[in-house]
């Protein structure tokens, strides 16, 4: 099973980070979340590998503080 | 379900006097089934079959109004074809396979149930729950074996060690009965669960849904139709099926907050309906407001009092995985239950039943729950999650499969100890744990069958010929697929992954326990008494 990859991927990750700025221009609060949402189910498709979808929440979870722990998926 | 309303009866039986009632001391009876909906019904048929005597008790007379469960599966069909009622079933019920998905006007998901060619029953029906119950007792009125006690309300119950005791209330006075075996199959408010003080754990949706079956005539495919956010019923979702006589299933999500009384109301229900189906003219002919469960107990199996069907488990409705579960619950336990009254296996052999089917209880309880989630998201965060599925639908092919209106209820496959695991590969779609897969067979004079219904309720060794006819140990039936059967569409041979020679072992509830590319005595013995439970 493939792992996370926290190293650097992208050529210019500072093109990256700008892409995804300028996406929610303009956008209210409510259509940000929505387009985050979207946005993660279609990035969440292309890795397709639930093991490193597991553990990319697990580090966004823990990222966030540790408020939101693991919890069990039904 | 919580809440259902005063039904009119459909089929009215009596209360009758037995023997039991006037013996000085309480009779002992080898199987008491509590409750005669369609899990007891089952069971008390399939024991009747195998000859063991079953009472049953049903604190009713009737059988009510309300179509209740209504989408009854491929596999459940199968099982009734063994217990006799296959054909009728299928002959009054609504066939279907398809089902769409639309979000407000538009299509954005469809799926096919049964693709494949070359089974004997379809992928579903759609039947009302009170005619397979109907059926289901005249199948028992056929069979002297079961006693079914009308009106006998289960009162008290007393596990002892080797049999129950039952207090049962009539309507001329109390009176008590010994089971060797208590089979409770009294429901999703089990009065037998209560009585033996267990927790039925699990989670209340907060969503309610108005159920209404609506006779009308319309020109619908017979097809499952499902909507989020239709313009007839804005923001919320509807659901849609055919049944028998002109009757049609309509789900309405009514959101947190309705009052389930109120929304009962003709007036509510009316104008809703008038929504959906426009200018047709129809009769509102049963109306209730349900909020749903997922639960269960953790151990189906107390001392010799077992937990059968809604009793044991209860899931949301999406997915037709309530009555579905409750029947391969019943078929799963009964074969392991003669065998254990006959002597041939030990008591410990109940065990698998509880394992097998709390496997399938807990793949239901987490199915169920996903599409009553999806359907009505607990949170606002879980809510824009979903509407990003529902809103990427149109775009992209990966989102229009996350789209969750409910995952259909299919066979379930055990991870048991019962099965002798593989030794060698095997490809095609019988896989160890799952029932056989179903194919077209010829006899030797031409005329076709089907494999289920070639099936008896014993264990079966099904042989691909390659010489001489394999002596089978006692207890197992051969068939001799290319003597016996022969298989011209290959069908067989494909879902089989058949060569010469190979032997595949059969349960008498058709589910494959083991198999090998050669026949082997030795194997096969073993296989046999493993699952049997004696290896343990």
């Amino acid at each position: 099973m493939t792992a996370l990859r926290t190293e650097p991927a992208f050529a210019d990750p500072d093109a990256a980070y700008a892409a995804l700025v300028a996406a929610h221009r303009g956008a209210t609060e409510v259509e940000s979340a929505a387009l985050n949402a979207r946005l993660v189910l279609i990035l969440s498709n292309h890795i397709g590998d639930i093991g490193v979808l597991r553990e990319a929440i697990r580090l966004a979870q823990t990222a966030g503080g540790g408020r939101l722990g693991p919890r069990d998926a039904v | 379900m919580n809440e259902p309303n005063a039904r009119k009866t459909v089929f009215q039986f009596g209360y009758r006097r037995c023997k039991d009632q006037d013996a000085p001391s309480p009779v002992r009876r080898p199987v008491v089934i509590v409750g005669a909906g369609p899990v007891g019904l089952t069971a008390a048929i399939d024991l009747a079959q195998r000859g063991i005597p079953a009472v049953i008790l049903d604190d009713a007379d009737r059988i009510g109004e309300g179509s209740r469960a209504i989408c009854f599966s491929k596999r459940s069909l199968e099982i009734m074809g063994r217990l006799g009622l296959g054909d009728r079933l299928v002959e009054k019920g609504v066939t279907w396979k398809l089902g769409k998905v639309f979000l407000g006007e538009h299509q954005v998901y469809s799926f096919d149930l049964l693709p494949e060619a070359g089974h004997r029953m379809p992928a579903f029906i759609n039947l009302q729950q009170y005619y397979l119950e109907g059926y289901l007792v005249d199948r028992a009125a056929e069979l002297p074996a079961i006693d079914l006690r009308w009106r006998n309300r289960v009162a008290g119950v007393e596990n002892h060690d080797g049999f129950v005791r039952l207090t049962i209330e009539t309507p001329e006075g109390r009176y008590q009965l010994d089971a060797d075996w208590c089979l409770a199959c009294d429901g999703a408010r089990s009065a037998v669960r209560d009585f033996l003080g267990l927790q039925f754990v699990g989670h209340t949706f907060e969503e309610r849904f108005l159920i209404a079956d609506v006779k009308m005539s319309a020109e619908y495919p017979t097809e499952r139709w499902f909507w989020f956010d239709p313009p007839f019923h804005s923001g919320q979702s509807a659901l849609l099926h055919r049944q028998p006589d002109n009757v049609w299933r309509i789900d309405l999500q009514l959101g947190p907050d309705a009052d389930p009384e109120e929304e009962k109301k003709p007036e509510r229900v009316l104008p809703r309906l008038k929504r959906m189906l426009g200018e047709r003219q129809f009769e509102l002919e049963w109306v209730s407001v349900y909020r749903f469960n997922c639960a269960r107990l953790a151990k189906f199996v107390h001392g010799r009092v077992v937990f059968v069907g809604d009793s044991a488990h209860q899931v949301s409705p999406f997915g037709a995985r309530g009555a579905n579960s409750g029947i391969q619950d019943a078929e799963n336990l009964v074969w392991k239950l003669a065998l254990v009254l006959n002597g041939q296996a030990p008591e410990s052999l109940i065990e698998s039943y509880d394992l097998e089917r709390g496997q399938a209880a807990d793949e239901n309880i987490g199915h169920s729950t996903r599409s009553t989630d999806f359907i009505a998201p607990r949170t606002n965060p879980e809510r824009v999650l979903r509407n990003a599925v529902l809103e990427l639908a149109p775009h992209a092919a990966f989102a229009r499969r996350m789209v969750n209106s409910g995952r259909l209820s299919v066979a379930s496959r055990y991870d048991t100890p019962l099965s002798s695991p593989d030794r060698e590969t095997f490809a095609g779609s019988a896989r160890l744990g799952l029932p056989v897969p179903d194919a077209p067979l010829a006899d030797r004079n031409g005329k076709q069958h089907f494999l289920l219904e070639t099936l008896s309720d014993q264990f079966e060794l099904l042989y691909v010929k390659n010489g001489a006819r394999p002596n089978v140990p006692d207890g197992i039936r051969l068939k001799v697929i290319g003597e016996d059967f022969l298989d011209p569409q290959g069908a067989f041979a494909e879902r089989f992954d058949a060569t010469p020679g190979a032997a595949y072992l059969l349960r008498p509830d058709h589910h494959l326990c083991a198999r090998m590319r050669v026949y082997d005595g030795g194997r096969v013995r073993e296989a046999l008494a493993r699952a049997k439970g004696l290896l343990t």
